[in-house]
């Protein structure tokens, strides 16, 4: 499901269509970290990415009206360098990795009684509080930054204050 | 194949496909918005991967590593939409070869 999804996203001419794949791709996401016990994880991908971020990608489709997707080329001219470069050196990489013997099933844990999530509130808040506050800088940041690049430009009947600087 | 028998290598495999599918993305399309949806799938690559070896070492450690790569995603996306906004409004185009504004 994660992999037909994502296939689906990078081969579909329409965008809108491109989104609904992706939906998929990190739904599958969402269920291998419920699989993994991981279930602040998959709250966090539900809300977050399928809430938050295809909410985003959906509107900047339906913003600048995709009137070209009837054109004819949907690729780079050079697509098949693209394509090969990323198929050799993922190849080489699979390859490299098949010959390695990777341990198998991870002996079952017993669940734990608080959860997972206070555990990894736990660890959030007291070993990474400081990157915690840097990426609460960082989300700030990059509001006020798309805010700053998505306003209109200042018309010259309608100056602001700072045009002149 | 039951479903106790899932390992690290699958969860490896899977993400090692993931990526090189967004790596493909990336590299051969020519709308932006189609990009950065695969920049979406490598990131969400990433993340599988910190989750089964968190899950498998036993610790914690990756999945807030993960949380903290979703944060990153997120601002990335933000401000990525917010260029294109701005692109599409000087240039007309969200394709990425017709944005030659630094070509002399």
């Amino acid at each position: 499901m994660v992999l037909a999804g994502a296939v689906l996203t990078v081969s579909l001419r329409n965008a809108v269509h491109c989104a609904v794949a992706l939906i998929v791709s990190l739904l599958g996401t969402a269920g291998l970290y419920l699989l993994q016990r991981a279930e602040f994880l998959f709250a966090v991908q539900i809300i977050l990415y399928i809430g938050g971020i295809m909410l985003l990608f959906l509107f900047v489709i339906m913003l600048i009206n995709l009137d070209e997707s009837r054109q004819e080329r949907h690729f780079v001219k050079g697509w098949w360098l693209g394509l090969a470069l990323a198929l050799g050196t993922g190849g080489i990489g699979l390859r490299w990795a098949a010959q390695r013997n990777w341990p198998g099933p991870a002996s079952n844990q017993a669940p734990v009684p608080g959860g997972n999530t206070q555990l990894l509130a736990d660890l959030l808040f007291s070993e990474y509080l400081v990157p915690f506050e840097a990426i609460s800088l960082l989300l700030l940041v990059a509001i006020v930054g798309s805010v700053l690049m998505a306003r209109p430009k200042p018309t010259a009947s309608a100056p602001s204050k700072g045009a002149k600087a | 194949m039951s479903l106790t028998s899932i390992g690290l290598g699958h969860y490896l495999a899977l993400s090692a496909a993931l990526m090189l599918i967004g790596t493909v993305g990336v590299l051969t399309r020519r709308n932006v918005v189609v990009i950065l949806m695969s920049i979406e799938l490598i990131l969400n690559a990433v993340n599988i991967n910190l989750v089964a070896f968190s899950k498998h070492l036993g610790q914690l450690h990756g999945q807030v590593f993960a949380i903290f790569i979703i944060a990153v995603a997120v601002a990335e996306a933000a401000v990525g939409l917010g260029i294109l906004i701005a692109l599409f409004r000087n240039k007309q185009t969200v394709n990425a070869d017709e944005v030659d504004l630094l070509k002399w």
